[in-house]
């Protein structure tokens, strides 16, 4: 019988692990499984940025799974895995986010209408069908962006501080 | 107009891609752009002198009652031909000035176009805000181009210097303009100028926009920032620290004298700093060896004079003032860029070195001694028919005006003996000294430098023309009469330009044999010591109150937020408190439960010894309220809790790396007291926010009108047949903007301090191994 202040010790760990050169605990299973889901919930994110208009969704979400996707596969391998990405630089993305919704918020005033007011298209494309697109998304695009790169931001700063100061101890 | 503003951001954006293909020469592409802005304003000029000043106005956010106005009238056109002209000769100096493939060139141009177009806007704003604007990018830009690549600490500070000065001043501006635009009802110029409020708060309201006109023109005690901004490229300080930037305090009170100057406290200040900037700047200009450091508090002084013109009011004050506004930008440009030239040609700019570039170069000489002797006030040149017409203004022999009259002459002795010692120092040949080498700098720099100076000559000729553009702005005031010309006959004032000639000769000839007696100010009335004990008091007063705010106590913080939160709502909450109504247990079943299942994690955090087992059943307890968001019937709401809640675990997870395993540590138990208070805060702030919530949701009966209205036109006006959505990018769209904003400000500080941290704690580990290894 253990005393109660250990109750909530772990007892053993939970996944088989190796550890890497790097120091970085792995585990082959969540490994594969992080990159198979990867595009999927990539998909996923932009699926929620389109569909927020009309069902649950919209930039705020789909930003956010976008980047627990990023997390993912940064929580399975470490900064190795996020290498992949390292195109997409944070504050980049965070300030192409912030332009996009700030000129989306202007352009109107150039056709004299007030800032940040909608307008409605209906397009028509060829196989696909007809659909309605309202001038808000784009602003909806630029939160998008601008999460994803808050949350790289995160995995950016904050695990490069595990891997260089957490694992030792 | 609007268009020719944006032309310039819109250019200066394309400029980098240019300066890849066409080196320094893309100075000239900048160029045309100022210089079109010239044309246009010009071909306005009919129009805008028969009285119609031309108006456009973009109403951005008609909601709230912003726009943005412009208006041109004579004195924004008069102010244009000064930022556009000169900006337009001075990037094409800078094509010569700057070393070809030099790296600060996209920079420099770009910055320079910026601020030419921020000038720009600035002189043709009609409303306060937009007015604002354009005068804080005019800031911004000085300290960017000032501080160059921040290579050195002197040129950091005089940037910050720059900077700090001007921007208090901005907000100080910002702040009496709002009270006047409250004061009179509007928030445009021309209909604050044509109808000025009255009342005390008008008088506050005035010596505020006044602080920022002040530091802006660099009169004392402000004055400072403008000669240690020296430390800029020569066309930069040609452009900002001459013709353009400078001049916004003198535009601002040209621009409200004519609804204020009889109020004391708009003459009184600007009289008495403006004459004893006048004096301070030319006595300081005698003493300095450096060419550009002369130029400066030459121009401190010069502003000093303006200020005094434009601001005191009437019809001859404010003509002298619009002349010499026009006859400054142009001499002081054209010395400016002189530096410029003598520094490329001979690598200094120190009157101890320079010998004999006159004799090597007469025809420059020549252009050089015309710009000086406007300056001077020497006919017949632009600045001597101001001057003239400064001292015909006060001389209606008051008491007040005289007074004025005697210090603006002994100014202008001072202004003549420096003008002569720039001349003769820089371009003399003292005796028994070597010439200076030299290499001929080139037609391109040179001409650019010969255009203002020139004009200035051109000018004091075809003044009769010239008058209707003048008088334009000075017909504000009542009383006409008085027109422009080089000659007025053997008048009063030509006799006190005849004194000021050989007074300023006798003072240039004393300083050059006896030089300046040395006088050692006061501590209290050094300006840059001022400067300096003000931000030295500013930061200790800021660790002072840091050091006791935030005393770097989780607990504490958590502790002083929940009493507030308790006590402020709370006290209103019991006093006018309602019953709740008859209570239901459950809406549906489903909530049953899940409120269950949050109540047993809750329950157990509090047992909890790690914090990571704590910190995984406050997700549990997240993910509850997202499950009962869900049961309610807000999928959106529900879907941003999970996504937030599963983020917040793994920052968590990550930070938790750096902290205990555990919250206590066995050996030492936290003390009774201690957790008895924090025990009684948590249950305090529990039951006050279980209260509120049960109390604010049975005062609610029916939808309120907002969300009657967002549901009914979500479809219609914003295409959206989900209301949240529609709320967050179309109804509130402006919050969501301002949200994403501080998202983003928080990211990238939250990503500056930890990296910040880990380059410190990594830096002394590397000194132990160079220690070692060394």
């Amino acid at each position: 019988m253990t005393k109660w202040t250990e109750w909530d010790a772990p007892k053993e760990r939970w996944l088989l692990t190796e550890r890497e050169r790097g120091g970085w605990p792995r585990s082959l299973l969540f490994e594969l499984c992080t990159r198979i889901v990867f595009p999927t919930v990539l998909v996923m994110s932009v699926y929620l940025l389109l569909a927020g208009h009309n069902d649950a969704g919209g930039g705020f979400s789909g930003g956010l799974v976008a980047g627990l996707a990023f997390v993912l596969r940064y929580l399975a391998g470490g900064s190795a895995e996020l290498a992949a990405v390292r195109a997409l630089r944070p504050p980049v993305l965070i300030g192409s986010g912030m332009s996009i919704a700030v000129i989306t918020a202007l352009v109107p005033a150039a056709f004299g209408a007030p800032i940040l007011s909608t307008a409605l298209w209906t397009v028509t494309l060829p196989l696909v069908g007809t659909f309605k697109i309202a001038t808000s998304l784009f602003l909806d695009i630029g939160v998008y962006l601008l999460i994803i790169g808050v949350v790289l931001d995160l995995l950016r700063t904050l695990g490069t501080g595990i891997e260089q100061g957490g694992l030792d101890s | 107009m609007l268009v020719a503003i944006v032309a310039h951001f819109a250019v200066a954006a394309a400029l980098p891609a240019i300066a890849k293909r066409w080196g320094r020469n893309v100075f000239y592409v900048a160029a045309l752009i100022p210089a079109a802005s010239l044309v246009f304003a010009l071909n306005r000029l009919g129009g805008v002198l028969a009285g119609a000043a031309p108006e456009e106005s973009l109403a951005w956010a008609p909601g709230i009652g912003l726009e943005i106005s412009l208006r041109m009238d004579p004195l924004a056109l008069l102010m244009i031909v000064l930022v556009s002209g000169v900006g337009a000769l001075v990037l094409c100096y800078s094509a010569r000035y700057a070393k070809p493939g030099g790296e600060g060139i996209t920079r420099e141009s770009v910055l320079l176009l910026v601020f030419a177009g921020a000038m720009l806007g600035l002189v043709l704003a009609d409303d306060i805000f937009s007015l604002y604007l354009f005068w804080e990018l005019t800031t911004v830009c000085s300290f960017l181009l000032v501080g160059g690549r921040g290579l050195t600490p002197a040129i950091r500070r005089s940037a910050t210097q720059a900077l700090l000065v001007t921007g208090f001043g901005g907000l100080a501006m910002l702040l009496g303009l709002i009270l006047l635009g409250t004061a009179a009802g509007t928030y445009r110029i021309s209909e604050i100028i044509a109808h000025p409020p009255g009342g005390a708060v008008t008088s506050v309201a005035v010596v505020l926009v006044l602080v920022g006109a002040l530091t802006k023109s660099a009169q004392v005690p402000f004055h400072p920032w403008l000669p240690a901004a020296m430390v800029a490229p020569t066309p930069v300080s040609a452009y900002l620290h001459a013709a353009a930037m400078v001049k916004a305090g003198v535009y601002l009170v040209a621009r409200f004298a004519p609804g204020f100057s009889d109020l004391a406290a708009w003459w009184v200040p600007v009289v008495v700093l403006g004459l004893w900037t006048m004096l301070l700047g030319g006595v300081r200009a005698l003493r300095e060896h450096d060419l550009k450091r002369l130029l400066a508090f030459g121009t401190v002084s010069q502003l000093g004079f303006l200020m005094v013109l434009v601001g005191s009011g009437g019809f001859v004050t404010a003509l002298a003032g619009a002349t010499l506004i026009l006859a400054h930008g142009l001499f002081k440009s054209a010395l400016f860029l002189t530096v410029g030239v003598l520094d490329k040609a001979t690598g200094t700019r120190d009157i101890r070195e320079l010998s004999g570039v006159g004799r090597r170069w007469p025809v420059l000489t020549g252009f050089v001694v015309l710009a000086a002797a406007s300056m001077a006030g020497f006919p017949p040149l632009l600045g001597f028919v101001g001057k003239e017409t400064a001292f015909t203004a006060f001389g209606s022999g008051g008491a007040r005006d005289t007074i004025v009259l005697v210090c603006l002459v002994l100014g202008s002795a001072l202004t003549f003996a420096y003008s002569l010692r720039f001349v003769v120092g820089g371009f003399g040949t003292p005796q028994g000294k070597t010439p200076i080498a030299a290499t001929w700098p080139g037609q391109g720099l040179v001409v650019p430098m010969a255009i203002p100076a020139t004009a200035g000559l051109v000018c004091a000729f075809a003044v009769p023309w010239l008058e209707p553009l003048l008088a334009g702005y000075a017909d504000a005031y009542p009383g006409h009469g008085y027109h422009l010309a080089l000659w007025h006959g053997f008048t009063v004032p030509l006799g006190l330009s005849a004194l000021v000639v050989l007074g300023g000769y006798l003072v240039h000839r004393h300083v050059q044999r006896a030089g300046l007696p040395d006088v050692r100010w006061p501590k209290y009335a050094d300006a840059q010591a001022g400067y300096r004990a003000a931000v030295r008091g500013l930061d200790a007063l800021a660790r002072r109150v840091t050091g006791r705010l935030q005393v770097g106590s989780l607990p504490v913080y958590l502790g002083v937020i929940l009493l507030t939160a308790i006590v402020v709502p709370g006290a209103g909450l019991l006093a006018g408190v309602d019953s709740p109504g008859p209570l239901r247990l459950w809406d549906s079943p489903m909530q049953v439960p899940i409120a269950v299942l949050v109540l047993v994690a809750t329950a157990t955090v509090l047992v909890a010894r790690r914090r990571l087992t704590a910190v995984l059943l406050t997700g549990v307890i997240g993910y509850g309220i997202g499950a009962l968001f869900l049961v309610d019937g807000g999928p959106d709401l529900a879907l941003a809790q999970f996504l937030v809640e599963s983020l917040t675990l793994v920052v968590f997870v990550f930070v938790l790396r750096r902290l205990p395993e555990r919250f206590v540590r066995d050996d030492r138990p936290p003390g009774k007291k201690a957790r008895w208070t924090k025990a009684v805060i948590a249950i305090a702030g529990g039951v006050f926010v279980a209260g509120l919530a049960m109390i604010v949701s049975a005062s609610r009966d029916g939808l309120p009108d907002v969300s009657r209205e967002y549901i009914e036109r979500a479809e219609p006006s914003a295409g959206a047949s989900n209301v949240v959505n529609a709320i967050i990018v179309d109804f509130r769209a402006f919050d969501t903007v301002g949200e994403i904003a501080v998202l983003a400000v928080a990211a990238t500080g939250a990503a500056s301090l930890i990296l910040g941290a880990h380059r410190a704690r990594r830096r002394p580990e590397r000194d132990e191994t160079e220690e070692v290894t060394g």
